[in-house]
């Protein structure tokens, strides 16, 4: 059977299908904007044509993500943490912790060696942190979102960026500009304000290696990076990450058909 | 004789000349450019006087250091007090909600400083949280306040981040819930992070409300439900920082003009 995992997240929905096999058919992305239920039917049809299939043809879809329960066309939903523990461990096997850079939340996760999740810890009661505080300082610096990692590497001389408000670090970052510091130098310190904050969530579970970056951040490298430096420890991640959380429902969903070996949860 | 009081704030610049008796003769109000002092030129150009024509000017507010024809530069919490001494004599206590963030400050009889606390971590306790949710609704930022006014039910607003109403309300908006019990929701938002500012002064009497959030009668009554204490507002009460640093700027120049020791220092 052929399965489907959206996830309706509050920057960008993201979608998968997989074969019994395991195997990744499809994958489609776009941008919530607005309307997450829209979203969520542009990125699954985004995927369907990836995979080269049509909508009948998917047995079970699982939605996740904040608009999970507006995916009308889910026949289940999983919460962010299973799928993004399951999306993460899909990609890494070895992965002990799992941290989730969403657009509005953030997330850290410590997953058992048999992969169910141990605990967790959640930002989603302030943006600094999240992916909207990196994108208050893109749209402040005039720097598109997939530019900001390359950019951010390349700083010699990173400036220290208050990690405390994603509205106060526009006048921060305009500061700054007056003064003629450097669009890289100050992208890598907002890249480091985000890594502080997520630092302390990650502290909190207790972190263990291996350590998987997922959500619309963890193609960001970097953000990768400031994580690493914060953390002393090495993160996987890579253009896979924004994926996580949909492959996990997906595999979800494939525990659901039964014609898969269900792994404990 | 002139003094110019300048109040030169993250989003507005409020200026007063007073004459020499502490009269407000004139007022200034400019949006605040990106380029803070091109901003307080344009106020002292607006009352068509030189600098040279002016006797003293005394700065304040989030840019006060960028006004470099000043005499002085005063901090907020100075200018509030003794502005609210002048305008509202019966408080006590004086809530300043600015765009950044509040301030609570205690004063005795003549206006001096007791005690302050300032919300300063992130903009959810300023105005800027309302200047976003008028965005989010489509609403001139002056009509918040009156439409907030004839709230039935209003909403409970779980997150307090500035940056993160906006998705609350949109997801409020989607549920069909009214404007006016959105916006109220918000606004109690806003004043129970001021209440909480005042509470710990322990401040007991009327409380006089200064900023540009003053001219929110939504904000008031909101203000007045947290903190079950009078808010009293003055016509005046959105140049209060402006017009406290004139009549400081007033007292200074008296003492230069009568205590030769202090003009020698």
């Amino acid at each position: 059977m052929i399965v489907a995992g959206v996830d309706a997240g509050a920057a960008a929905a993201k979608a998968a299908i997989l074969d019994s096999e395991r195997r990744i058919l499809g994958r489609g992305i776009a941008r919530t904007g607005a309307d997450v239920v829209r979203a969520a039917e542009r990125a699954f049809r985004a995927a369907l044509e990836a995979a080269g299939l049509q909508e009948w043809e998917i047995g079970v879809t699982t939605a996740t993500g904040r608009g999970r329960f507006r995916v009308t066309f889910a026949a289940a939903q999983a919460t962010e943490i299973a799928c993004h523990a399951r999306g993460a461990r899909f990609r890494y096997p070895a992965t002990r912790t799992v941290v989730d850079i969403g657009g509005q939340d953030t997330k850290a996760i410590r997953v058992a060696p048999d992969g169910s999740v141990a605990d967790f810890a959640m930002n989603d009661a302030c943006a600094a942190g999240t992916g909207r505080f990196l994108e208050a300082a893109a749209s402040v610096l005039g720097v598109r979102l997939d530019e900001m990692g390359s950019l951010s590497l390349r700083s010699r001389e990173p400036v220290h960026i208050a990690d405390a408000c994603a509205v106060f670090v526009e006048s921060e970052l305009l500061d700054h500009l007056a003064r003629g510091r450097r669009v890289e130098d100050l992208l890598r310190g907002a890249h480091r304000a985000v890594a502080g904050r997520v630092a302390v969530l990650v502290r909190g579970i207790g972190a263990e290696p291996e350590a998987t970056l997922t959500g619309g951040v963890s193609a960001d490298a970097g953000m990768v990076a400031a994580i690493e430096e914060r953390l002393g420890m090495k993160m996987n991640a890579g253009p896979d990450g924004p994926f996580a959380g949909a492959v996990g429902a997906a595999l979800l969903a494939l525990e659901k058909t039964g014609n898969h070996v269900r792994t404990r949860d | 004789m002139f003094v110019l009081g300048i109040d030169l704030g993250s989003r507005a610049c409020h200026a007063v000349l007073a004459d020499g008796e502490g009269r407000i003769a004139e007022r200034s109000f400019l949006p605040a450019a990106a380029d803070l002092h091109a901003t307080a030129r344009r106020a002292l150009e607006s009352f068509g006087l030189r600098r040279d024509e002016i006797q003293y000017v005394a700065a304040t507010g989030f840019g006060r250091g960028q006004v470099r024809f000043r005499d002085l530069a005063i901090t907020e919490i100075t200018c509030h007090a003794r502005a609210a001494r002048a305008l509202l004599p019966d408080a006590s206590c004086v809530l300043d909600i600015g765009a950044r963030n509040a301030r609570a400050i205690r004063t005795c009889a003549d206006g001096r400083t007791l005690g302050f606390r300032v919300g300063d971590r992130c903009a959810a306790g300023g105005g800027r949280l309302l200047e976003r949710a008028a965005r989010a609704l489509d609403l001139p930022l002056d009509e918040i306040g009156p439409v907030s006014l004839r709230a039935q039910d209003p909403v409970a607003v779980s997150s307090v981040c500035a940056v993160l109403a906006e998705s609350e309300i949109v997801r409020h908006v989607t549920d069909g819930r009214a404007v006016e019990d959105i916006l109220m929701g918000l606004h109690l938002s806003v004043a129970s992070r001021a209440a909480a500012l005042v509470r710990q002064l322990g401040a007991d009497g009327d409380v006089a409300l200064t900023g540009g959030v003053a001219r929110n009668a939504g904000m008031v009554a909101a203000l007045e439900r947290k903190l079950g204490l009078p808010v009293r507002t003055s016509p005046d009460s959105e140049y209060a920082g402006a017009i406290g640093a004139a009549l400081l700027a007033l007292k200074r120049l008296r003492i230069l003009d009568h205590d030769p020791r202090v003009r020698l220092s």
